[in-house]
Parts: structure tokens; sequence; C-alpha cells
């Protein structure tokens, strides 16, 4: 077994021990676990911190060419971006839900294929990181965003209706989890924005052209606007609630779809694994 | 020694037998000094509540004392026996200590998890040391009884929800804003229950209270109250997009306030969630409010509704604490049994035996001594050990029969440091007294 092999599946084993502890945290109200599981977390991440530090060293460029290292290296900007938020809101619910995102990414990533395609030229160069850097920040942060979405419908949903279930007690108030929905928006806009523009010039810098319509990008730009509609509505409007936590679900759905739709279904310059059968 | 509970509870009895047997608080030291009297009780407890009086004993002849004790309620309250036999229930051994440490902890209470009963039972506990009724075993016992109290409430959430209408509002406000302390409270109209949940949001820490009447003297009157501002009933609307809470109990008849004009405020808020309780009946606001965005209106039996819930998972709660109170009662039941006399002379032999032996090794193994000195050594070390222990051992098989027999026992068990048995130790003595 290989290095990496042993340092991914350390990795995992400390995510998952993260949502055991989590949920028991969460389910059966027990103190400790919750204060452990962040440690547990914060561990998993450094260590896959190094596994991308000795990967990079190995093969002289970022490792995220192929499907198995792309969602590996979205549960670890997951685990990042949940850790700074866990600095102000300290929710377990979250953590629960942060850590069986990042499992669930894990084992994908786990199932995807390994093999090492020879290197396209276009992905050395030094936009790649910075553009996958900041695409992948930022899709973790609306992925916390769509959590406390669909946290704040079902605790909405209960206090409307007045029936409440065991959930109610263990979730937190709908002003907690509209502000984490604001503040992961506030976070992973400029992100994401941050990705797109470090693409285009990426792409500027190897094909001349800053944007070529490929089935990515435009799905890239639409989950964009929705995202701007958000935060447009957010702050000039006073949206908040409700319809916020909606936008968020919407723009994570389209996220995805972007993400793993474009790559699985669609064919564009993205999907890398099929580049050199069909050079663009 | 056995610990012993007698005693009737909202469970057994109405409140027409209750307080026919209850103890005024304000004269404890009779009654127990009669309860000691009897000849069978060593120590105890009156524990004299709305909702039970209990007392707790230790005793030597438990099926005697209970008897005693039984008719110690009855005519020390001048009643007649039959009367109260029926709702009297008495419990010894490991179950007179789950009952009483269940009673602490708050699970035997008509609303599991309320809080009175741990203070109660201290106060109780105040008055034996007073009177010095309570000795060794029963002081150890009720400080385990509020250990234990203490762990079931940190580490379970039984007593977490609101079980009160009025709390119960300002835990669902929690649920909605997370933090009062930047909140307004308007309070429409007056009422008991809306003025006991607006002391609770004004506890809770919210930044101000409005206050509209009818008459507005009165509403003037609980503005000084609760230190808030007055505003007449006539433009009360034009202030209610600054309003986050509003607690409305007045006597008229149609709403006051229609779902309409609450959408216009909404929308001049900006959205921002806004928490309506309505405890009139009729009721004051229009229903079809809660459908709007943001709004949440809860009516006296949505409330209620809340309660009932919150009582659901303290019961859940309740299963938790049941689990530690059986991991506390074996902890002290191993205690209680280390207070017999036959096993602490054992043990106090066999430690002062091995010293014996140990030593004595260690001299012969430095000095080759003939068979002669070796067996002189022997005797004289043996005949040293039985001499100090002739005065403890018969001590202690008197203390059998003496009131204060169990402070000797505890006493040479912490003076000699001896062990205490293990439950697999018994266990293993029953097996092989079984093959014998």
């Amino acid at each position: 077994m290989s290095l990496n092999i042993i340092l991914f599946k350390m990795v995992l084993l400390c995510y998952l021990t993260a949502t055991v502890l989590y949920l028991l945290h969460v389910v059966a109200r027990k103190e400790k676990p919750g204060q452990i599981a962040r440690w547990v977390l914060l561990g998993g991440a450094l260590i896959q911190f190094v596994s991308f530090i000795l990967r990079y060293t190995q093969l002289g460029y970022t490792p995220v060419t192929n499907m198995h290292e792309s969602l590996a290296f979205f549960a670890w900007c997951l685990v990042v971006i949940f850790l700074l938020f866990d600095l102000r809101y300290r929710l377990s619910v979250m953590g629960a839900f942060s850590s069986v995102l990042a499992v669930i990414t894990m084992l994908g990533s786990g199932i995807a294929p390994r093999a090492v395609e020879p290197l396209n030229p276009a992905l050395n160069s030094w936009w790649f990181p910075l553009h996958v850097t900041f695409a992948f920040l930022g899709n973790a942060a609306f992925a916390l965003a769509f959590g406390a979405g669909v946290m704040y419908l079902l605790q909405d949903r209960m206090l409307k209706s007045k029936r409440f279930s065991t959930l109610y007690y263990r979730l937190p108030s709908l002003d907690t989890l509209d502000s984490i929905n604001y503040r992961a928006l506030t976070f992973g806009f400029p992100l994401m924005t941050l990705g797109i523009i470090s693409g285009a010039a990426w792409a500027e810098s190897v094909w001349g052209t800053y944007w070529s319509w490929d089935p990515k990008e435009t799905w890239a730009l639409m989950t964009w606007f929705v995202y701007a509609a958000l935060l447009h509505g957010r702050l000039s409007i006073g949206w908040r609630g409700r319809r916020a936590a909606i936008f968020a679900i919407i723009g994570f759905i389209c996220l995805l779809f972007t993400f793993l739709g474009a790559n699985l279904l669609l064919n564009g310059m993205h999907t890398f694994e099929a580049f050199q059968s069909k050079p663009y | 020694m056995q610990i012993l509970v007698v005693g009737l509870s909202h469970k057994t009895a109405p409140v027409e037998i209750r307080e026919k047997v209850a103890f005024p608080p304000t004269a404890m030291g009779e009654p127990l000094h009669q309860m000691l009297a009897l000849e069978t009780i060593s120590e105890g407890i009156i524990v004299s509540t709305c909702n039970r009086v209990e007392l707790y004993a230790t005793s030597r002849e438990p099926e005697r004392a209970i008897a005693q004790l039984q008719h110690f309620l009855a005519d020390f309250h001048q009643l007649p026996f039959t009367q109260i036999e029926e709702h009297l229930y008495d419990l010894r051994g490991e179950e007179a200590i789950r009952h009483v440490l269940r009673v602490a902890a708050s699970l035997d209470s008509m609303v599991i998890g309320e809080p009175q009963i741990l203070g109660q039972i201290k106060t109780a506990y105040g008055y034996a040391s007073e009177f010095k009724t309570a000795g060794l075993i029963l002081n150890r016992f009720m400080h385990k009884a509020f250990s234990v109290a203490k762990r079931v409430r940190t580490e379970t959430a039984i007593a977490s929800n609101a079980v009160s209408v009025s709390f119960a509002a300002v835990e669902l406000a929690r649920k909605i804003f997370s933090n009062l302390e930047d909140k307004t409270v308007m309070l429409i109209g007056a009422g008991e229950m809306c003025e006991l949940a607006a002391r609770h949001f004004i506890n809770n820490g919210v930044a101000e209270v409005l206050v509209t009447n009818r008459t507005f003297a009165r509403a003037e009157k609980l503005a000084t109250e609760f230190k808030g501002r007055a505003v007449s009933f006539d433009n009360f609307r034009d202030q209610l997009h600054q309003v986050d809470i509003v607690l409305s109990s007045t006597g008229a008849p149609d709403y006051i306030l229609e779902a309409k004009k609450l959408s216009e405020v909404i929308r001049l808020r900006r959205n921002k969630p806004m928490f309506l309780i309505d405890i009139a009946v009729p009721r004051d606001i229009d229903p079809k409010a809660n459908k709007i965005d943001n709004i949440y209106l809860y009516d006296v039996d949505d409330l209620q509704g809340v309660v009932q819930a919150n009582l659901k998972e303290r019961k859940k709660e309740a299963d938790k604490a049941e689990a530690i109170i059986n991991e506390e009662i074996l902890q002290f039941y191993r205690w209680l049994s280390t207070l017999e006399v036959k096993p602490t002379v054992v043990a106090l032999r066999q430690k002062l035996e091995d010293l014996r032996q140990a030593e004595v090794k260690k001299t012969l193994a430095s000095l080759t001594a003939d068979p002669k000195t070796t067996k002189a050594i022997e005797s004289l070390t043996r005949a040293l050990v039985n001499k100090i222990l002739h005065q403890p051992t018969s001590i202690l098989k008197n203390a059998q029969n003496s009131e204060d027999g169990e402070t000797y026992i505890d006493a040479v068990r912490t003076l000699f440091d001896l062990p205490t048995p293990k439950p697999e130790d018994s266990v293993v003595t029953d097996e092989t007294e079984l093959k014998k």
C-alpha cells in the first residue's frame, strides 16, 4: 500500500470518527463527543494537507486533475471552511452536516478512477491552483449555506405548523441559521467570483480566449447569477429567512450540476479525462 | 442496617389525605424526635412537601420498623390508621435507595424535572442535621442523593424545556431570534398570563417594553412597573414595525390586528421576523397572519401544545436519568455493605496477618535462623497481632447491637485502609458456598 493510500484512509477515518462524534452529540446530547469531534476533524484536515504537499512534490503539479483528487480536495475545502465557521458559531448540527458531506465526498473520491493521465500541458500553469482553490473554497462555503438553508426550512416549518419533532430541540434558532446563510454567502460569493476570473485569465494565457462557453462555464455563470441575485436581494431589498434559504438551496443544486453534472454528462474542456481524445 | 422509606405521594394519595399528614415546616423538631424515639429506628429524616410526605430511616429490624413508622405517621397527626393505610407505600434496601434518588432527581415529581424538590429535600435534611436525627448512613446517603440529582441535571436535558405556558413563550422566542437582548416587546391589554410572560421576557434581557391599553392610565401604570414606555391605544399600530415580540390579551370581541395590517408591518420591517403571542379569548390577532412569511403567531392552545411536546421530551430524558441512578445505586450499595461487622473483622484480621507474614519473611531472609528461632519469631508475631486485635474486635462485635455501631465500623475501615469488597468477590464466595 502506498503512502498516498494510507494517508487517504487515515483522513477518511478521521472524518468518519468526527461524524459519529457529532451525531452522538446532536442525537444523544452528550457534551464531550461534540468537543472532541472538532479536533478530530482538524486532525483529518491537517493529514490531508500533508498528503497534498506530498503529492505535489511527487507529481510536480497541483494534484486536482482527476475526479478522485477533485473530490478529495473538495472534502478538504469543506472541512476547512466549516472549521472557520465553527470558530464563531460552535454548532454541532452544522458539524454533523459538514462531516457527513465530507465523508460522502471522500467515499466518492475513493471509488472514482485514480489513474493519473499524462498531464495535459494546459494544467501546468500557475493559474491552475489559484483557479481550483478559489472555486472549491467558494463551493464549500455554499455547501454550508445549503446546509443552513435546509435546516432553516425545517425549523421554520415546525415553528409555523406548531408540530415539533425531536429535531426541533436539536436545531439552532432561525436567526442563527439565517446569519450562517448570510455569512457563507458573503464568504463564498467573492471566492467564486475570483475563481471565475482566475479561470478566465488562465484560459486566456493558454488558449488565447477568456471565455469559450463550454458547458461548465455556462453553468458556472448561471450559478454565479443565482448567488448574485441572492446577495443583491439580501443587501438591498431585505430578503432573508425562508426566501434566502430557498435561494441558497437552488444555488447549491446548480453548483452540484456545474461541478459533477458537467463533468459526467457533458463534454467540454473541463473534463480532463476525456481531454486526450478530444483536444481543444 | 437497612435504609427504609415509608410515605405517600401525589401518585398514591389525593390532596385531602396529603394535607392531613403534612408536617408544618416551622416545627420539625417534635416529629423528628418522636420518630427517633421509636425503638427500632436508628436514624431518621422527614420530607414533607405539598406533593409528598415521606419518612427516611435506618433500622436493623426493617419489618417491625416499617410498621412502627406507618403507625407513627397516623398517630402523630391523630388520624385513624385505616384512613391512610391504603395510600402508604413502604420500601427497603435497594428499592428504598432507588426511590430517594429518583425523588431527589425529580423523576418522581408531578412535573418531571421540576427543580423545587431538591431544595425541599435539602431543607428536610437540614432539619434532621439541626436536631441530630441523621447519622452516618443517612448523612452519606443524602449527600449521595444531592450529587446524583446534580449529575442528572447536568448530564441530561431533563429540565431544559419549559413546562409553563409563559416560559414556553420565551423559549419559542429564543428559537426564532436566538438573542433577546436587542429585542422590543409590546404588551397589548393586560392580564395575568400576559404580565407573567412579559416579566419572563424582561428577566431574559429584552431591550425595551412598550405597553398599550384602552385605558391609558392602566398602560402607564404597567409601563412604570416594567420600566417601559406607554403607548396610546389609538396609534399603537403605527409603532408595530419597531416591535419584535407582541403579547396580546385584550377583551376585544373582534380581531384588533388584521393579517393585512401585519403584512404591511412586515414589509416596513424589511422582513425581520415577528413573534406574536395571542393569549386573549376570543382571539386578538387574525390567525391568517401565521401564513405570512416571517410572522410566527401562537395562541393559547398552541402554547399549551408546546408545553405538551416539552413534557414528552423530558420523559425521554428521564430514561437517561434512570441509567445514571442505577449506576449510583450500585456504588452506594457497595459502601453500605462494608458496614457489616463480620466482613470487617475478617478483613481487619486478614490485613494484619498479611503484614505479619510479610515482615516475618523479610526478617528470616536476612537472618540464617535455626528452626527453633524461626518458630519463636512466628509465635511472637502471631501473639502480638492477636493482642493488638483483641480490643478492637470485641468492640466491633458489641457495636453490632449499639446505635452508633456503623460509626466504629466505618472508622476501622478508614484507619486500617481496608478494601471495599467488590461485587465480583461476593459472587465468587456464593459459588464456593454452593459447591460445599
